[in-house]
């Protein structure tokens, strides 16, 4: 029996029953967290070939579900990442700026429509049935900004509904001119005319500004500096995701052949800057939130920079698992930081990176959290950053392409820079240190370390575990169909 | 139709679309925009899907208009500018550049497409096994359900979001009463409200029903339900309920839940979301039945917004 459409109906369930049991739903997750990580490991060991037409309806009408590769991984790591925020927020509730009440209660529901509609779109090969888990996602995403900020939340709700309408403009035009939406079946009909240039146009620009890659990233750092710590975690480890993914089923398995190499280096070009800018502007920063949403901004430029790595690759397997695990790796590394973070600052005299001294005695394990997902977002060995950007590297240096290894390397020195001065405050003594807090003991119980310091262990643990995922991210990869990668002529 | 209606009724829509864009006063903005979307429902009507018609009249003109005065009404309150402040000329003509090339842009894809249905032809043959004639509501509620079920959850989403602004002690409270601020309007809207409700309740209800062989179904009826309930709030016929009734709560999710039951159900008759044979119409009406009633009570929760104070703040609409 196939149970696929388990890993979206079961979260969808907890939604139910979290608006129904009111203010006691935060309970669920103690059900919830390992019934979805037991569904996500067994979607990982799934026989390769798993799908599920829903409804029994034939393509080109009906919705294709696939246990891919990407699906795989992302699925596991959302479900442990989800998982660890969900606990984690029954310790550290995210009651926003004035302790809200409805804040509280409507967090739940939300991080469960976010859960369904990151599953339902890692899986679907159904470009209309990604729009709409792509407006799950978001809605959700925008109303945990707003438990920040509500001015930042309001125009990341502008900009991603701009985003929505410019990609369901690019689906209609594809339906119309194809009478399919699914991925699968566009490669074998995908031919170069002038609506499937807009349509792919308009959808990579709507994705663009859901992943938030430079330039399209200035909704990002107010809107996941501003959100209670488990609404920034939830939004940089899952919400920019599913962007990225939606690209990847549009420009390597449904339109190779149409995507020119000048098109994926205008892509890789992007991921570059994105790399740059984000890690100056992190650099910059004198906040601690802001630093680590910017290193978002940075971060997410690797995936991007992949791009023409892989089309470029004459075996692309590895540059492909470089980039699927970057991802992984990304959402682990993140989700603990903006966890860790969130408790530093609990602890903290203020907001500011100055403010962090003396929390290295004071809060050990959270502060090693943090270091670990440092480790980790750096690319420094072992972790599975370093593995990811391994990858990436070995396939850049391959193919001569000099430009994006420098980036590589510049990128990982820069991200030591900012967040060796984010660990290094911690370990400075207490600023204006009298007697009483000189000797103050640990300020938070180990309980609430521990959801940030699994996280960024799985981080590292990824290192160790290289061969086996890259094998899993190699399930169903696009180019093992009948269309093949060769991006030669730019349209 | 003939073409000379037509081409009057795209005279209208830009025209209403170009006063509601220019005129500086909001309330003959908002009337413009109500009369453009029902143009736009008619132009719809022209093309021949009355579905889409029907929900951009409901949806479009009816619910956003009622959302835009309800908006002037709370700005008034707050004693803001509600006209539009001036536009630089420059951004004037830049936004008209902008939008004029992407429109002939826009308008050259279009008619690069050669135009034809080919999913028509798919969908056909697969009707009479549900055993409604209506395409679109096989369309929505058995070829793709799966969208329109995520869709459910998506509306349900939205109105937890807008409920997730509530203040902190405003929690779990009421929305504020939409009552017309005017006596003479409070009067007509109470009276009208009182007649319209149990009208809507009818009209949804054959809407639903007709929807398994006609056009309409769960969205439009719910709409229609929904704008029942917003002006007999609006005329003070019934009151908004807490946030947190068991009631509501149940109202809210009783469509998706549904939905969700029958989907899983299906695993048992071979996989996620399979009707099983000879019963899909009933199973789709059942869906179709629940699912008008949540989508009705959700739309008119999310227009009356988040709960707020029962104190009387004028400012608590979850602003600043």
């Amino acid at each position: 029996m196939n149970l696929l459409g388990l890993l979206v109906a079961v979260p969808l369930g907890f939604m139910v029953a979290a608006l129904l049991l009111r203010g006691s739903g935060r309970w669920l997750i103690l059900a919830a967290a390992p019934v979805m990580a037991g569904l996500a490991l067994w979607l990982a060991l799934l026989p390769p070939g798993t799908t599920l037409l829903v409804g029994n309806w034939d393509l080109p009408l009906g919705i294709l579900l696939r246990a891919d590769g990407v699906a795989r991984l992302m699925v596991l790591a959302g479900a442990l990442v989800i998982g660890a925020i969900g606990l984690h927020a029954l310790v550290d509730p995210p009651g926003g700026k004035d302790g809200g009440a409805a804040t509280a209660e409507t967090f739940w529901p939300l991080l469960y429509l976010m859960w369904a509609g990151a599953n339902a779109g890692f899986l679907t090969t159904d470009l209309f049935n990604l729009y709409v888990t792509l407006e799950m996602v978001s809605l959700a995403a925008v109303a945990l900004a707003a438990m920040g900020s509500l001015a930042a939340a309001l125009r990341y709700f502008m900009i991603a509904m701009l985003g929505s309408l410019a990609y369901l403009l690019g689906v209609a035009l594809l339906v119309a001119n194809y009478n399919t939406v699914d991925v699968t079946l566009l490669a074998q009909v995908a031919r170069l005319d002038l609506a499937t240039v807009m349509a792919l146009g308009l959808m990579t620009a709507a994705l663009l500004i859901k992943a938030a890659l430079f330039p399209m990233h200035g909704w990002l750092p107010p809107a996941h500096a501003a959100a209670p710590a488990p609404a920034s975690a939830l939004l940089s480890a899952i919400a920019v995701k599913l962007g990225f993914v939606i690209l990847l089923r549009l420009w390597f398995e449904a339109f190779p052949a149409i995507t020119g190499s000048a098109a994926l280096h205008v892509l890789g070009g992007l991921g570059a800057a994105a790399v740059i800018y984000g890690s100056i502007q992190a650099m910059r920063q004198d906040r601690l939130k802001p630093l680590v949403a910017y290193s978002t901004v940075a971060q997410v430029g690797y995936l991007f920079l992949a791009f023409p790595l892989v089309a470029g690759a004459v075996e692309p397997s590895s540059a492909w698992a470089g980039m699927t695990l970057h991802g992984v790796a990304h959402m682990l590394a993140k989700a603990a930081m903006f966890l860790a973070a969130g408790l530093m600052l609990k602890a903290a005299a203020g907001d500011r990176i100055a403010d962090l001294g003396g929390l290295a005695q004071a809060m050990p394990l959270t502060v090693t959290a943090f270091g670990l997902a440092a480790v980790s977002l750096m690319g420094l060995p072992p972790s599975g950053g370093f593995t990811a950007k391994f990858l990436l590297l070995s396939a850049a240096i391959e193919q001569g392409a000099f430009l994006y290894a420098g980036v590589l390397v510049v990128g990982g020195l820069l991200a030591a820079v900012y967040l060796f001065r984010a660990l290094s405050a911690c370990f400075a003594p207490l600023a204006g240190a009298g007697p009483d807090t000189a000797s103050r003991g640990p300020v938070t119980g180990g309980v609430k370390a521990v959801a940030p310091l699994a996280l960024a262990g799985l981080a590292i643990v990824m290192g160790f575990a290289g061969t086996a995922l890259v094998d899993v991210s190699a399930i169903e990869v696009p180019w093992a169909t009948p269309t093949v990668i060769q991006p030669e002529v730019a349209p | 139709m003939s073409g000379a209606f037509d081409l009057i009724l795209c005279l209208m829509i830009l025209g209403t679309a170009g006063i509601a864009l220019f005129v500086r006063d909001a309330l003959a903005a908002i009337a413009f925009f109500i009369a453009f979307g029902n143009l736009m429902g008619l132009a719809w009507l022209s093309l021949g899907a009355v579905n889409v018609a029907l929900a951009e009249i409901a949806i479009g003109a009816g619910v956003t208009g009622i959302l835009l005065i309800l908006a002037r009404a709370r700005l008034l309150a707050l004693g803001d500018p509600v006209h539009s402040g001036d536009t630089p000329t420059w951004l004037w003509l830049g936004a008209f550049a902008a939008c004029t090339s992407f429109a002939v842009l826009l308008a050259a894809t279009v008619l690069s497409i050669t135009p034809e249905s080919g999913l028509d032809r798919v969908v056909a043959p697969l009707m009479p096994g549900l055993g409604i004639e209506n395409r679109v509501t096989g369309v929505l509620l058995a070829f793709r359900a799966y969208d329109t079920l995520l869709e459910s959850f998506v509306l349900l989403g939205a109105l937890v979001a807008v409920w997730s602004l509530a203040p902190a002690r405003a929690w779990p409270g009421r929305p504020a009463e939409p009552r017309m601020a005017d006596g003479q309007m409070h009067q007509v809207a109470g009276a009208s409200g009182r007649v319209l409700l149990p009208v809507a309740l009818v009209m949804a209800a054959y809407l639903v029903w007709a929807g398994s062989d006609l056009p309409g179904g769960a969205f439009q009826a719910g709409t229609v339900l929904a704008g029942g309930l917003m002006l007999a709030a609006m005329g003070g016929a019934i009151g908004l309920p807490r946030s947190d009734r068991p009631l509501l709560r149940a109202a809210l999710v009783l469509g998706p839940l549904v939905f969700l039951a029958i989907g899983l159900g299906g695993i048992a008759a071979g996989g996620f979301l399979i009707y099983p044979k000879g019963l899909a119409k009933a199973l789709i009406v059942t869906i179709e039945y629940t699912l008008f009633l949540s989508i009705g009570v959700t739309l008119a929760l999310l227009v009356a917004g988040p709960p707020v104070a029962d104190s009387p703040v004028p400012d608590a609409g979850g602003n600043g």
